[in-house]
């Protein structure tokens, strides 16, 4: 409190270290349900492959999967297998660091393309600075040693460059 | 897919907000840390409880604070019979609008009364303190029945 507030305090309370502020943390303790795609998804993951599943209409193939197409509305029908490297479309580099997160700062979060998919995965990329991060490189997964796989997305450790050309912004604009 | 095959896992959300109080709530919480309910003197002359910085009528600066006592009367409740984790006892309990003496306002907490049998709206309640305080509206552990019975 300043000097200049006019309250007065009871006497007992003046040469005490005042109370500025209380933490008041919000919360929600959830049980999440993955549904059949998400799951089959996840199962996938848990041996080392990212399982896409495509629309029968658009042909888009949806990642991670949730079981039907946004867009046409309709089930999705076929699942595709796709590669564990793709395009980094978009990224973030973070330089706030937040409770519960052991990151070194600054980071980048990214948005990657697996080479076949209509939509992106966001992950970290790691093994290369921070500055040299751009969009179109290309990358390629780094997963958890086999006996630490889970049927969770932190099987992917983080993506790494792969040394390979960039891919040109034509060749993903559509998913940026 | 039987329901068996589908994954489910926890997943908490959670915001860690810390957040600055204002001249009047500082002087409430640092109160409450020392074992003293402050309330707060609006301008029609009601004294506010818990305070509030600025007149609910008039909005003007409130400056004056008042010192309540630690016993009150009980304005409205609710039974919980099922009390979730963190909130305020492990135990069934009401909670409870208390009018502490003194105030003209009520200050929403538990009391702990053992059964929805012994609370009543006009009751009188006393504070029980928390055994550490840190200043905080949880200083207040809960509000416990008095022997007095009905105001």
């Amino acid at each position: 409190m300043s000097g200049s507030s006019p309250l007065a305090l009871p006497e007992g309370l003046r040469d005490l270290e005042p109370v500025r502020s209380i933490r008041a943390p919000a919360r929600l303790v959830y049980t999440f349900t993955a549904g059949e795609a998400t799951s089959r998804f996840l199962r996938g993951i848990a041996s080392k492959k990212i399982l896409g599943e495509r629309c029968p209409v658009c042909g888009k193939v949806m990642l991670p999967p949730r079981g039907s197409c946004p867009t046409d509305g309709v089930p999705t029908s076929e699942q595709v297998e796709l590669a564990d490297r793709g395009i980094v479309t978009t990224f973030c580099v973070v330089n706030v660091k937040f409770s519960g997160s052991a990151m070194e700062l600054p980071y980048v979060c990214a948005s990657v393309l697996p080479d076949g998919a209509d939509m992106g995965l966001f992950g970290l990329v790691q093994e290369v600075p921070f500055d040299q991060i751009r969009m179109g490189m290309r990358v390629e997964a780094v997963w958890v040693d086999d006996d630490e796989l889970q049927p969770n997305l932190a099987s992917i450790k983080w993506w790494r460059p792969t040394g390979e050309p960039d891919a040109p912004y034509e060749s993903y604009r559509e998913h940026v | 897919m039987t329901d068996a095959e589908i994954l489910s896992a926890p997943l908490v959300l959670e915001y860690p907000f810390t957040r600055t109080v204002g001249p009047v709530q500082s002087a409430f919480l640092t109160g409450l840390r020392e074992g003293l309910v402050l309330g707060v003197r609006a301008g029609d002359g009601r004294v506010l409880c818990p305070p509030v910085e600025y007149d609910p009528v008039t909005s003007a600066e409130l400056t004056e604070l008042v010192e309540l006592g630690e016993t009150g009367t009980v304005t409205t409740w609710s039974w919980e019979p099922d009390p979730r984790p963190h909130q305020p006892l492990d135990r069934p309990f009401a909670w409870a609008l208390v009018r502490l003496d003194g105030a003209d306002s009520a200050l929403l907490h538990a009391v702990d009364a053992g059964s929805p049998e012994a609370m009543a709206t006009g009751m009188q309640v006393r504070i029980r303190w928390s055994d550490e305080r840190a200043g905080s509206i949880t200083d207040i552990a809960c509000f416990e029945p008095t022997a007095a019975g009905p105001a």
